[in-house]
């Protein structure tokens, strides 16, 4: 069945039921995927998924839900008897509507769909790449963690009053993470991953470039003092770091209480005049961008902090009701409807006086620590709180030279973070979560075993 | 007549599907595959949340599908679909050929499927014998009332979850199993806030095969942990960093041997060449006080199960015997690779995962001291009460939130310490567990790594580590 006719096919079951409203989200799936092992085909993998989630409202206007990958006609019927059984159990307390936005104009931007490559030519790629990720230094001994993948896919919304919308899209990963090793020192392991829309869009030559030099400066390594630094924040972690507090930017998690943020905090002063932050899920660059969220409201561009001031908050189409706003475009598709940013843009503001712009990571001569790549969120951040604690990659700039360090931690609190910020460097980059510049915080605690 | 057509052409549960499996895997050795294996499930589950005094979600869900693993070789091909019907596998099949490009003439031979290991039919009416939604609601909406003990308590959730899963299992060495696994979860957790101070407070609880589990669960115990371990952590101090002893609490305290340790025990991590030791079999790799086991054995606990998710009966496996490695965690790809045997531990998430060599129910074995004997025994450490989730990296470092920490001073526990981070490698870690305490104790606990996310147990006694570096402010 195609989305069209899974819709019929929902909208007569639904009659069949006394039904009468409804919506459902849906997404078709083909994934190819190559690993390999020294030069030889480790696993080929294929897959064709399908999976719907469909709500139903029953007489009291409550919502019921259920999730299924048989989207035959008999599934699609259990599916939506089910759901009108949990609609007994809907949350009164939280009245779910459709978006109201649903049948707004969604901008798809150029379909950039590409074609499949193929098996047989994903291997090919992948093992030319390791090949030459294994050639760039003598010290990498293995790739052991690598990957090509194309997908493509398409994600459909509708409802019962007559919203229809649905995109196509491919994308296609690569990632390399090469293992070093040298006599007498502790195996140091690094890498890289590419996204684009086909694998032709991937730049291959730059992800092993990447894997190798990032994982060789990692060679000669040291403990570090356990002691308050200056940090420059690579991109990615300081998106890494944004993504995971995200909280207080979200509605849902206002509501919920596991917000540092509150209903009445728009307008708080969190950081330097100098930083602006958007949600933008439709950048251009943005490979993985949806043109609407779980409930059918158009993706768009948001400001989250302008001018160190917090300015607006994600929303779905419920927690919009509550905050008498409209959605925002950042709802998934649940029994509870979860919010989430899409792609974060962090940017200098035009009030930037008052940066230290004599920091920047490449011609700095102070002592400093940058942080590469944060690891282990799910673990050190505890988002209700404030605070966190996490494991990194990174180096130790003192007198002119740089050197790898093992094993520590940078902990501190994201307010306290936030506050801190003494310069954002001009250049913006793009990572696969984002797009921001390095950013500058000083006096965060980091423990090492020095 | 219709009957018959359906189970010639489709895969039907609960009946007999021995000559459409027979076929296919016939088809997949006829194109030279030099082993077939198919993995088909059907799932049947629900999850139920609970947020102050109502319910705010209800959801459940179904689906099926197929996963189907060519090997020719040492390397394999892997296609997952949702496609039960015999085209649909067949076509997998081929798909799976076709990528890994076989063209030689070499044909292994397949007798056909053994006779039928049938270890769902016990189990045939957990899925009547479960609670419905009303009487979890019910249950859920009682515990978090019972969390509300005081007005600093700002939060509070209480979260059921219950996974149905019914698997058939055939491959071209005649493998032919169909089994019905039930996983049930319960978890509590609190928000409390008072002025600038926060602390959370959580626990989770679960069972598998137990379909009663839930009823017996004693939400009133749950709820008073809960809610004394986050007013303990309300208004304590960051832990200050750096080198010190510290005393591991036992149940979810495993966790940290399960990510320092256990990972690097499977076969993948040597397929990869990731694991320090892969080349230590009989090798002194642990302290002598530490003896380690997995196993799939044990009745109820969350990582059990009749049979893996390639049709065989898991064992149980001591992986460290008095600090000696002994034995590493193998499935069907990693005997191939690497040459160590089958431990029953080839496990995924769901069927569009190919299986891979995890952990089942995994721990440190007691030992003779008491909790007092460790604790005792440090002037300047940390008592690790209540640990959070935790991390392995490429190259075995690892690292572990701590949820409720202690200063130990002088042998004494004292003050609440909070933002805790220990921080390691294994092989380093293993030889410092110098001492196991006598209260060897379980966990549940959901691990993801290549396979997808899996239940497992992770567990042990109270255990001293001698030196560990913590993370904190």
């Amino acid at each position: 069945m195609n989305s069209k006719e899974i819709t019929i096919q929902i909208s007569e079951a639904a009659d069949s039921l006394n039904l009468k409203k409804w919506d459902y989200g849906a997404s078709f799936s083909n994934d190819y995927s190559v690993q390999v092992d020294k030069g030889e085909a480790k696993q080929l993998k294929a897959s064709q998924k399908q999976i719907l989630t469909i709500r139903v409202w029953n007489e009291s206007n409550l919502v019921g839900i259920t999730t299924t990958s048989d989207i035959s006609e008999s599934g699609i019927k259990k599916a939506l008897n089910q759901a009108n059984i949990a609609s007994d159990f809907g949350n009164k307390n939280e009245i779910i509507e459709f978006s109201p936005l649903a049948k707004d104009p969604i901008e798809v931007k150029n379909s950039k769909k590409r074609n499949p490559v193929g098996i047989k030519k994903l291997l090919t790629l992948l093992r030319q790449a390791e090949v030459k990720l294994l050639e760039s230094h003598e010290s990498i001994k293995s790739v052991p963690y690598n990957g090509l993948s194309e997908s493509f896919y398409e994600r459909v919304y509708a409802n019962s009053d007559g919203a229809f919308r649905s995109y196509t899209k491919s994308q296609a990963a690569l990632y390399l993470y090469a293992r070093a090793e040298e006599k007498n020192k502790k195996p140091r392991s690094s890498g890289s991953v590419k996204l684009g829309y086909g694998v032709e869009d991937i730049d291959i030559e730059s992800c092993i470039k990447d894997a190798s030099n990032k994982t060789i400066s990692h060679l000669n390594y040291s403990s570090i003092q356990t002691d308050k630094y200056l940090i420059c924040f690579s991109p990615e972690s300081f998106l890494t770091i944004i993504n995971a507090f995200s909280s207080m930017f979200n509605a849902r998690s206002i509501l919920d209480g596991v917000s540092l943020s509150n209903k009445d905090s728009i307008g708080e002063k969190l950081s330097t005049e100098a930083l602006n932050i958007y949600d933008d899920g439709l950048h251009e660059k943005n490979i993985s961008s949806s043109p609407f969220d779980g409930e059918g409201t158009p993706t768009k561009r948001l400001c989250l902090i302008n001018k160190g001031r917090l300015e607006n908050f994600i929303h779905s189409e419920s927690t919009a009701r509550i905050f008498k706003t409209i959605p925002t475009g950042h709802a998934g598709l649940g029994s509870k409807v979860s919010v989430s940013p899409d792609w974060i843009v962090v940017e200098k503001s035009e009030e930037n006086t008052d940066l230290k712009t004599s920091l920047d990571h490449s011609t700095y001569e102070g002592e400093f620590v940058y942080i590469e790549e944060l690891n282990a969120i799910h673990a050190g951040v505890r988002a209700s709180q404030g605070s966190f604690s996490l494991p990194f990659d990174g180096w130790l700039y003192k007198n002119g030279k740089k050197i790898s360090i093992e094993s520590a931690t940078v902990a501190g609190d994201i307010k306290y973070l936030l506050k801190n910020i003494v310069n954002i460097e001009s250049n913006q980059e793009v990572t696969t979560s984002g797009i921001s510049p390095h950013i500058w915080v000083d006096e965060l605690s980091i423990t090492g075993d020095a | 007549m219709l009957s018959s057509q359906i189970k010639s052409n489709e895969i039907v549960f609960g009946s007999c599907n021995k000559d459409l499996l027979e076929e296919i895997i016939f088809y997949g050795i006829g194109l030279g595959a030099d082993f077939v294996e198919i993995f088909i499930e059907n799932t049947d589950n629900s999850s139920v949340l609970a947020e102050e005094d109502f319910i705010t979600s209800v959801s459940p869900s179904f689906g099926r599908g197929a996963g189907i693993r060519i090997f020719k070789g040492k390397k394999d091909g892997f296609v997952s679909t949702n496609d039960l019907t015999k085209d649909g596998l067949m076509r997998s099949v081929s798909q799976a050929i076709e990528m890994l490009d076989i063209t030689d003439n070499k044909r292994e031979v397949f007798n056909g499927l053994n006779k039928h290991r049938d270890y769902s039919l016990p189990k045939k009416e957990w899925i009547n014998e479960v609670p419905s939604i009303h009487e979890i609601s019910e249950k859920l909406l009682v515990s978090t009332k019972s969390l509300k003990k005081n007005n600093k308590i700002i939060t509070r959730k209480g979260s059921y979850s219950r996974n149905l899963q019914e698997v058939i299992i055939a491959s071209s060495d005649g493998t032919y199993v169909s089994d019905i696994r039930l996983h049930q979860t319960v978890g509590l957790n609190v928000i409390a806030s008072d002025a600038q101070y926060r602390s959370n407070g959580s626990r989770r609880f679960g069972s598998s095969g137990m379909p009663n589990e839930f009823r017996l669960w004693d939400h009133e115990k749950a709820a008073n942990d809960v809610f004394e371990s986050s007013m303990v952590m309300l208004y304590a101090d960051y832990v200050d960093a750096g080198q010190m002893p510290v005393v591991l609490a036992n149940k979810f305290g495993g966790v940290i041997f399960h990510e320092a340790c256990g990972h690097l025990l499977e076969t993948t991590q040597i397929e990869r060449g990731t694991t320090p030791f892969e080349n230590k079999l009989n090798e002194k790799i642990a302290h002598e006080s530490v003896t380690a086991i997995d196993e799939g054995i044990s009745e109820g606990s969350f990582g059990s199960l009749s049979v893996d998710d390639e049709g065989m009966e898991p064992e149980k496996s001591v992986l460290i015997k008095d600090g000696i490695l002994k034995k590493f965690i193998s499935d069907r790809a990693g005997e191939l690779r690497t040459g160590h045997k089958r431990t029953g531990s080839g496990r995924r998430q769901n069927y569009s995962f190919a299986a891979a060599s995890r952990m089942r129910n995994t721990y440190i074995a007691k030992g003779d001291h008491s909790k007092e004997d460790l604790i005792n025994s440090i002037s300047d450490g940390l008592y690790c009460k209540s640990m959070g989730g935790g991390s392995v990296g490429a190259t075995g470092q690892f690292n572990f939130a701590v949820e409720e920490g202690y200063i130990i001073k002088n042998g004494k526990l004292t003050n609440p310490v909070k933002g805790a981070t220990l921080i390691g490698e294994a092989k380093e870690v293993m030889p410092k567990i110098s001492m196991c305490g006598n209260d060897l104790e379980l966990a549940p606990g959901f691990c993801g790594s290549i396979s997808g996310s899996v239940n497992v147990t992770v567990g042990q006694p109270h255990i001293k580590v001698d030196s560990i570096t913590v993370g904190g402010r």
